[in-house]
């Protein structure tokens, strides 16, 4: 076809760019600065820096972190409500919560104020019977009203819409009549659930991040438009797949968490294509770390994810976990005279000490440093305002001195509590939800993931790790390699027994047709379709749910309740013979397949070396925690070969210690691991776990 | 500083084997409270896991996502059951919810699991889960004027449920033969049963890795680690007696308020907590088992240096003199089912108002401090069966020197969510007619507090009996440093014959509803705090743009400064 297409993902701090160019069989990455006022000036810098003529692209695929960061800002439409009459709090009382277990401080401000929040009459039960007619007139009234007090975004959210969304679509109706723009919300548009919390606050975040999405994605198209680009633009979501931007602003909450997500959507892909369908990812940057699950090849996903704290994000959404630790997580001796790693951490300003921007507190980068498990030269540049001797000083000065440690013996020590800690928080959102860790490959990437993998592996008792040929640019990659993906839900609630299958094959044949019909109206050009089925069941009176994979539309009873009870004995090895399963919800997931992209070219070939020697670019004492490699208990120093990754032949395989240096990241193999470089040239780790099961 | 071995090694050791048993805990309640059917349990996450001492009891680690009420309590109970066990076998579960022995009310249900480590007892493996029903006079066991402990459900001693494995039928029989739900308790038994085997395996995990021994010297320096990081967090505290009063309202039989008196002593670096001077054991089911006291004093202080961990060492410099003679040191036959959900967030309340002079910084005013439970029980009409319904709602916090109270936060003892509207609407024959913020109730103050909820809901078919066990009906949630009080709870209960309200204002049983009735609760603010004459005018002026207190009544809560 000999197409050109872009992936660009803006993260928080960089926004990375990769071209894939058919023809010439070639790739080109950049990395620039990510611009947060105006985000496309660093994707269009990012476009200059690969030195593609934009009147050649066949497609850009964007990953953007705008409606995100304005929810974390509040950076956000001044939004107005109208509801159910007696119900206007429902957004600010919340379900009676506090931010944490211990502690009553604490406060929370709803994304919609209470002077812009009015009721109207009107009512409906739970089975969907009118009980109160709608207002119309009283629609009318307040949708003036809050055009007068300057509201730029509607949200229409009414009890139990989700059983009758009439009152609701006659509502926005009435309301469009004054209103002086598109953005309206109603609740049930985006979320056809039961639990008005829930239900209100995904209509709210959708309206407050609206006029915001509409507003970068009109600077950017009008940018690439300048540029001659005249194509469509994909926009990734927070479910692992895109969206034309023609209609991504009237669903903006799904481009909530897209980052992660593209990560996600990376590892999958990437993972499947090297023959592991099982895996865990680890994405580690400065201040947290994203843990993903991939099942059979697909990332879980999850309609309960929560942004912050009452903010739950719940339309269907890659699971990813965030988790407190990061390179710039800080070490400190706690009131009990034990040293802790996390969860405060020194972001990137003004970060670890090592980066000379006024860090005083030791963090995991320090620690790394100071053990040889970072280059010295390439991270304390000659110019840098900190030398080595000053970072050990402060570690000593600020943990050491009061356990009685050196400056290296405090560095140990500060790796092994922290990477214990990331194990224990990879395993509380993954391994502990009842998965065999030896199922798995450990999938790292970002900035700091290669560094610390093959250390958690073990730890996990991950057999394997898996770091793919560019680690630093795996969201681009991600948004690249997405597909056209739209998710639907509907609630049936009823026990297995007696549920109509005729209405489930119904629900399932309406779902695909839905995702159809938007993928046709789209017109992006896809090659193949796939559809993934899901339902969500529990035992009657339970209130948590489990995700039961459906293969096809028209599965059978027997065959949903069968699979139902696998799941849950595999979950909580229960069998519960006495009591009768549920249908909550059923979830499609319609997915239009875009082309191959081929792995192998992501690395250049001009740059291997005939045979690993070639690779060696020196070496250095490292220290590691298994020193003498395999049942050695204490750690110790190893002088340990320094490779160029990029320069590893393909098929190569050799063992630890050794590390392997490229552009955008490091990556540590310890004593008793054994490398593999696979025929496109990802590593496949092999890890001995650091105890038996 | 005294150090036992090998430096180096220890710290870290220490710091990975105190994470590892509180991972160990921390999957125990996940694995709970996913599994289980109780929604108290699943929803309110009123469960908690840990691992105990194999001697006393004592508390080893305990799971971060437990309900913190139970914070001290469960080594109560375990070391209970280890003084009563016999014949211990791999596998052996007991099943415990004597209240007198350790416990808190009937509903909290402990089990008790030794474990085998090479051929010998290492430790225990209890954990807690408040189960829907226990039998008694009402559903759910909170009987607002039971008199006896045997009004308020079943009452099992320690007793081996499991034995080598196998589970006791004939146990299992009596206890569902005696309890309302029970097909879906036996979802309950399981659930927890399971999440005892969950922490086995993973004990066993860390134990074959970092071997006994090393473990074991580890437990036992966590320990004294604790005990030291306490001893540094109350060392904020000045030497001196610090006094404080709060009010139950009343026991729900006898119509007196019952004073919790509460005088505490820091010297050498130690707490010294003395109730003595508190009312006597009342008639109704507000009486406090100790271990309830106990934990009571526990949980208030773990809300207030929340960076303190949880074991037996933590409580080591915190001295709670038994209050014998008082309702807070509850005896068979005395009723408790109030114990757990209320009287304890009273006896936190004065541990807070005690103490906020001496951390000003740290404390805040009284929070809504009830677990506001309502229960609906009756006949549903549409689909002929009857049903209990129950909704837990919360109120305003406190306010603090960080800013002013949270609104419609959880119950000081608790971590729950309430149910949805929309669910219960579909559960149940009711219909709400607001769910609203209750304006005007947060105590007035520097920093105000935080607002309680209105709502009201109508009988749409059948017939019901309604009870109510909440609390600061008769006195608001404590104001502080000058502050106001926050606004007391209100029932009220509109029938065709009139407007009912409860002559005990907070607790009431059995009142009979029909169609049409509706039922309005109004929950308590929290309480300000600082002088209301040093709030910021423009806050003043957002709360009145925001319909938080009307223009007179800021005008008379904040004339001075508007």
């Amino acid at each position: 076809m000999g197409s050109k297409i872009i992936g660009c993902d803006v993260g928080g701090t960089f926004t990375d760019l990769i071209l894939l160019d058919e023809a010439a069989g070639e790739v080109r990455i950049a990395k620039v600065p990510t611009t947060p006022d105006n985000q496309a000036v660093g994707v269009m810098a990012a476009i200059d820096k690969v030195g593609v003529d934009c009147r050649e692209l066949s497609l850009l695929l964007h990953g953007t972190t705008t409606t995100t960061n304005a929810l974390l800002e509040k950076k956000i439409a001044k939004c107005g409500l109208i509801t159910t009459k007696g119900f206007r709090d429902v957004l600010e009382l919340g379900r009676r919560t506090r931010p944490n277990a211990y502690g009553l401080l604490g406060s929370f401000e709803p994304l919609i104020s209470r002077e812009y929040r009015l009721e109207v009459d009107e009512r409906m039960d739970a089975d969907g019977n009118v009980v109160t007619a709608l207002d119309e007139d009283g629609v009318a009234r307040a949708a003036q009203s809050l055009v007068e007090m300057g509201c730029e975004s509607l949200v229409i959210h009414f009890l139990h819409a989700y059983a009758n969304d009439a009152h609701e679509i006659r509502a926005a109706e009435i309301a469009a009549e004054v209103w002086p723009n598109e953005h309206i919300t109603y609740g049930s548009a985006i979320l056809a659930e039961f639990r008005e919390y829930e239900r209100g606050v995904a209509a709210a975040v959708n309206a407050s991040i609206q006029p915001v999405l509409s507003r970068y994605l009109a600077r950017l198209r009008d940018e690439l438009t300048t540029a001659g680009y005249d194509r469509d633009l994909l926009v990734m979501q927070g479910n692992g797949g895109t969206v034309s931007s023609s209609i991504v602003a009237q669903s903006a909450i799904n481009t909530v968490m897209s980052g992660p997500a593209s990560g996600v959507m990376a590892a999958a892909y990437t993972g499947s294509r090297c023959g592991f369908d099982e895996i865990i990812s680890y994405d580690m940057g400065g201040t947290s770390s994203d843990v993903g699950l991939i099942r059979g090849g697909i990332p879980a996903t999850s309609s309960e994810l929560q942004l912050e704290y009452g903010m739950p994000i719940h339309v269907p959404m890659v699971d990813v976990h965030t988790i407190g630790a990061g390179g710039g997580s800080i070490a400190f001796i706690n009131d009990a005279g034990m040293l802790q790693v996390g969860p405060r951490s020194a972001g990137a300003v003004p970060g670890p000490i090592c980066y000379g921007k006024g860090g005083v507190e030791p963090t995991i980068t320090d620690a790394n440093l100071v053990l040889g498990r970072l280059n010295p030269s390439a991270l304390l540049a000659v110019d840098s305002p900190v030398s080595m001797e000053q970072v050990r000083q402060r570690l000593v000065d600020a943990v050491g001195a009061e356990l009685g440690l050196d400056a290296e013996d405090t560095a140990a020590a500060i790796l092994q509590i922290g990477n214990d800690r990331m194990a224990g928080a990879i395993r509380m959102v993954s391994l502990a939800r009842g998965h065999d860790p030896r199922d798995f490959a450990l999938f790292a990437f970002g900035g700091a993931g290669p560094l610390h993998a093959t250390a958690l592996a073990a730890e996990l008792a991950i057999p394997q790790v898996l770091i793919p040929a560019k680690p630093g640019i795996t969201n681009a990659i991600g948004c690249a390699v997405a597909d056209v993906r739209h998710d639907y839900v509907n609630t049936l609630n009823q026990p297995m027994a007696d549920v109509d299958m005729d209405q489930v094959h119904g629900i399932l044949a309406g779902q695909i047709a839905a995702g159809q019909r938007i993928i046709a109206n789209e017109g992006v050009e896809v090659e193949d379709e796939v559809l993934v089925h899901a339902a969500e069941m529990q035992f009657q009176g339970q209130s948590h749910m489990l995700r039961i994979p459906l293969d096809g539309a028209t599965p059978s009873r027997e065959e949903i309740q069968a699979a139902f009870e696998e799941a849950y004995y595999s979950r909580f090895s229960l069998r519960l013979p006495e009591i009768r399963a549920v249908l909550v919800t059923l979830h499609t997931a319609v997915i239009g397949r875009r082309g191959e992209i081929a792995l192998a070219s992501l690395m250049d070939p001009s740059m291997r070396a005939a045979d690993i020697a070639g690779a060696k670019t020196g070496s250095r004492q490292v220290w590691f925690p298994n020193g003498g490699g395999d049942s050695s208990d204490g750690g110790g120093w190893l002088e340990t070969p320094i490779m160029a990754r990029d320069a590893l032949p393909l098929g190569a395989k050799f063992p630890g210690p050794a590390i392997l240096e490229q552009m955008d990241t490091t990556i540590i193999i310890e004593p008793g691991n054994e490398v593999v470089v696979d025929d496109v040239g990802n590593l496949v780790v092999h890890v001995p776990a650091a105890f038996r099961e | 500083m005294v150090e036992t071995n090998k430096p180096q090694l220890d710290h870290v050791t220490l710091a990975v084997l105190q994470n590892g048993l509180n991972q160990v805990c921390n999957e125990m309640d996940l694995a709970f409270q996913r599994a289980a059917f109780s929604p108290v349990i699943a929803e309110a996450m009123d469960r908690s896991d840990g691992i105990y001492h194999r001697d006393d009891g004592a508390l080893i680690a305990q799971g971060e996502l437990g309900l913190p009420i139970f914070v001290g309590t469960m080594q109560f109970s375990t070391r209970y059951v280890i003084s009563q066990a016999k014949d211990l076998q791999p596998g052996d579960i007991y099943i415990v919810n004597d209240p007198y022995l350790g416990g808190t009310h009937l509903m909290d249900v402990r089990m008790a699991m030794p474990f085998f480590y090479q051929g010998e007892i290492f430790c225990w493996l209890s954990n807690t889960g408040h189960w829907r029903d226990t039998g008694g006079a009402v559903p759910g066991g909170f009987s607002a004027s039971a008199t006896e402990v045997e009004q308020e459900g079943l009452r099992l001693p320690p007793v081996k449920l499991y034995k080598g494995g196998a589970l006791d039928e004939e146990i299992q029989a009596i206890i569902l033969s005696n309890i309302r739900v029970a097909g879906e308790t036996i979802g309950d038994i399981k659930a927890q049963v399971a999440a005892l085997w969950v922490g086995e395996r993973r004990l066993k995990a860390l134990l074959d890795r970092y071997g006994r021994d090393v473990v074991e010297a580890s437990i036992d320096e966590m320990r004294r680690r604790a005990a030291q990081q306490m001893r540094a967090s109350i060392a904020h505290i000045p030497d001196g007696q610090y006094n404080s009063v709060s009010w139950v309202d009343s026991d729900g039989v006898v119509d007196e308020p019952l004073k919790i008196n509460l005088s505490i002593e820091k010297r050498e670096g130690d707490l010294y907590f003395d109730f003595s001077n508190s009312s006597p054991p009342c008639k109704g089911p507000m009486n406090s088992v100790i271990a309830t006291t106990r934990s009571s004093v526990y949980l208030a202080m773990k809300h207030i240096f929340p960076e303190v961990p949880i074991n037996a060492g933590t409580f080591e410099p915190l001295h709670i003199t038994d209050p014998v003679g008082t309702f807070l040191y509850a005896e068979y036959p005395r009723p408790v089912s109030g114990c757990a959900a209320e009287v304890s967030q009273r006896i936190a309340e004065a541990v807070f108002a005690a103490l906020v002079s001496a951390l000003p910084d740290r404390l805040f005013a009284a929070p809504a401090g009830t677990s506001g439970n309502f229960a609906l029980g009756g006949m549903d009409e549409r689909h002929n069966k009857p049903y209990v319904m129950y909704l837990f709602t919360g109120g305003g916090y406190g306010g603090s020197l960080h800013g002013d109270g949270l609104s419609n936060g959880c119950s000081t003892i608790g971590i729950s969510t309430m149910q949805p509207i929309e669910v219960l609407e579909q559960r149940y024959p009711v219909l709400f007619q607001e769910f609203a913020l209750r304006e005007g109730s947060g105590g007035a103050g520097q920093q105000r507090g935080g607002f309680g909820v209105d709502y009201a809901l109508q009988i749409r078919q059948g017939w019901g009996r309604a009870s109510f066990v909440m609390d600061h009906g008769r006195y608001g949630p404590q104001g502080v440093l000058g502050g106001s009080d926050g606004a007391v709870n209100r029932v009220r209960v509109e029938r065709a014959d009139g407007t009912y309200i409860p002559p005990h204002l907070s607790k009431d049983q059995d009142i009979e509803v029909v169609e049409g009735d509706i039922i309005h609760v109004s929950t308590p603010g929290g309480g300000g705090y600082g002088d209301a004459n040093l709030r910021e005018p423009a806050l003043i002026e957002r709360d009145i743009q925001r319909g938080y207190y009307s223009p007179e009544l800021a005008d008379e809560l904040w004339g001075d400064q508007k």
